[in-house]
This record gives C-alpha cells, structure tokens and sequence, in this order.
C-alpha cells in the first residue's frame, strides 16, 4: 500500500500549487508513473478517493500515464525497451546498462478550477495547450 | 485552467533525504537500508552484522515496525544504541521518520547506522532514507522466484544477501537460477550467500560492507 504514500505526496505538491493559482477546486491530476515502481492502479485510485475527500481535489479526474522501462547500454550505446525483469542489452549481451524511463513518479500537469472561468464556459478547454 | 507541474511525487521525501544524506556525511556516518519480508532474517543478519563489525565501527541500529519494539530490545541486549520506529501500519519507512530517529542518536559518536525496514518486497523500494546503501535479503524458504514476482527491490539494491543457505537441503531452490535473475535485474549488486544464525558466509558480507564504510570514510576525511 504505498499507493497511499504516493497519493499523499500528490497532494502535498498539488494542494499549494492550486491555491496559489486561486483555484477553488481541482479538477483533474495527471500522473506519469513507471512500470518499475510497481504501483497498483486500483490501489491508487483508492487512495485518491479515500486522501482526497473535504479536500479542494475532491472528485478530480485521476490520469495515469505509465511509463515503459528504457535503458541505455554503456558498451555499444544501444538504447532499448525491455520488460521488468531483463536489463541486458539486446545488441551486445552487456551487462552495463542505465534505466533512463520506467521508474517514473511524476506529477505531470493539474487541471484547475478558477473563479473568472466559471462566467466564461469553455475557457478551461480553450486554454489546453 | 492547466498548471504544468513536471514535479516528483515523493519530492517532500526526496528532499528530506538529501538533507539527511548531508548530514550523514559531515558526521562521517555511513547509513545502510535492509530491505527483506517479515521473516527472512533482518534482525539475524544484523546481529551476526554487529558481530563482525563491533571491534572496528561504533554502530547504531534504527528498527522500522509496524508494532512494537522486540527488535531494538535484541539490540540494545548487545550494548548497542536502537532507536525503535513504529510506524503505526505504513508499510515502509519514509524520511520524515528516519530524521526523528535519527535526533535521538549522537551521530559524533557513530561509524555505521543500520536500518531494518519494514518487512515489505514493494513498498520500502522507493522513498529514499537518505541512506549510503540499500541491501536486500531474500531467504531461501521464501523461494528463488522472487526476484521475478518483486524485481524492483533487487533493481535497486546494492548488494543481496541470500540468507538461511543452511536450509537448501530441504527446500527446493534453484540457486543458480536466483543468481541468473538478480544478475539480470542488477549485474553491479554483490551476492552474498550466508546462514546468519550459523555464521557462515556471514565474513565475506560484512568485509564488503566494511570496505564500504571505510571508503566513504577516506572520501569524508
């Protein structure tokens, strides 16, 4: 269950950053997570659910982007995908390899809601870039 | 309105950590995480750790439970500081809770503090302690499977210890399998097969662990 950490860690970057923007409420969150943190989603989205309620991100679209591991060979320079378990490279056989994506815990973007925007609908989507 | 964050998750963590990996290294103290599941051997390996390391480094033990404090009382036995964490059901250690155990320690006085986290194979892997090193044991009873079902904590620790060998007779562990899928996990990491509570291969851990302490020493001094 660290999912409920990571939630909390969510919520401790985002709830300043929103109220220093003026946002009454948050509306979305999107997260870029790697495979080899081995988070649950189902678990998060508990924890999103059960962190988040009488807080201004209550009922806020929860995004996940997971990430696919990549790695760098250190001895022929090969950059590769490969699953959790095998680091190798493909092209040489080396050992000598970097995670370069996969383990990704990341707060990515957050969509707000401020007060002006509810006298202009559709400004939020309008603004998107 | 969007806000573009591109912030880590476990900054508040992270940061703490770094702070705290400062100060280990004015203080001159090398910091070790082990990382293992609830019956595999920490507290063990510590003891037979202690042993082997007691004439040359003054030691310090932080003990990370859910409940209770059985683990700091075996230390303390052996006449060694234990600070006892309990983390009240979190599943790891974070690092606003090493820095609390930490201010009960004299860091002046230690060499090496090592830290028993929480029996866990996933959640300890990824909120940093601002530790030197993280180790982790797996046992043999617990199967030789593991570093397929929990690759993540064998990715990142730096070095595995492979604890209780002197049950190989009577369970069925592929050794050499083992040490093909934590290589192909993590070819860097040393692999130590011991038997804690016998003694044996517990040498060869603790010299490298030594040679570990003493490097991050002369880099200090």
């Amino acid at each position: 269950m660290h999912e409920m950490s990571i939630i909390a860690g969510v919520l401790d970057t985002v709830t300043p950053s929103a109220r220093q923007a003026g946002a009454e409420r948050v509306l979305g969150i999107s997260l870029r997570i790697g495979d080899m943190t081995e988070v649950v989603d189902e678990a998060l989205e508990f924890a999103f659910e059960v962190l988040t309620e009488g807080t201004l991100c209550e009922g806020a679209q929860l995004t996940v982007t997971k990430v696919h591991p990549r790695s760098v060979c250190f001895e022929c320079g090969c950059e590769f995908d490969h699953d959790r378990f095998h680091r190798s490279c493909p092209a040489c056989g080396s050992f000598q390899t970097q995670v370069v994506q996969g383990r990704e815990l990341e707060i990515e973007s957050i969509e707000v809601d401020l007060p002006d925007e509810a006298a202009e609908p559709g400004a939020s989507a309008d603004r998107r870039s | 309105m969007r806000i573009d964050m591109h912030a880590p998750i476990l900054g508040k963590n992270d940061a703490l950590a770094a702070e705290l990996r400062e100060l280990f290294a004015a203080k001159g103290v090398y910091v070790l995480n082990l990382l293992a599941s609830p019956g595999s051997g920490k507290t063990s390996t510590i003891l037979a750790t202690i042993d082997g390391l007691r004439d040359e480094f003054n030691i310090a033990v932080i003990e990370g439970d859910i409940a209770s404090s059985v683990d700091a009382e075996t230390i303390k036995r052996q006449g060694l500081p234990a600070v006892q964490i309990n983390t009240g059901g979190s599943c790891h250690l974070e690092s606003a809770m090493m820095k609390r155990a930490v201010e009960v320690l004299d860091l002046d006085r230690l060499d090496l503090i090592i830290v028993e986290n929480v029996g866990n194979l996933v959640c300890t892997t990824d909120f940093d302690l601002g530790e030197n090193a993280k180790a982790v044991i797996l046992s043999v009873p617990e199967g030789d499977d593991k570093p397929l079902k929990y690759p993540g904590i064998f990715e990142i620790s730096d070095a595995v210890l492979l604890n209780k060998v002197d049950t190989l007779p009577v369970f069925d562990f592929d050794t050499a399998a083992f040490e093909e899928r934590v290589r192909a996990l993590n070819p860097a990491a040393p692999l130590f097969p011991m038997a804690a509570t016998k003694g044996s291969g517990v040498q060869e851990w603790t010299s490298w662990l030594g040679g570990q302490i003493r490097a991050c020493q002369e880099q200090g001094a």
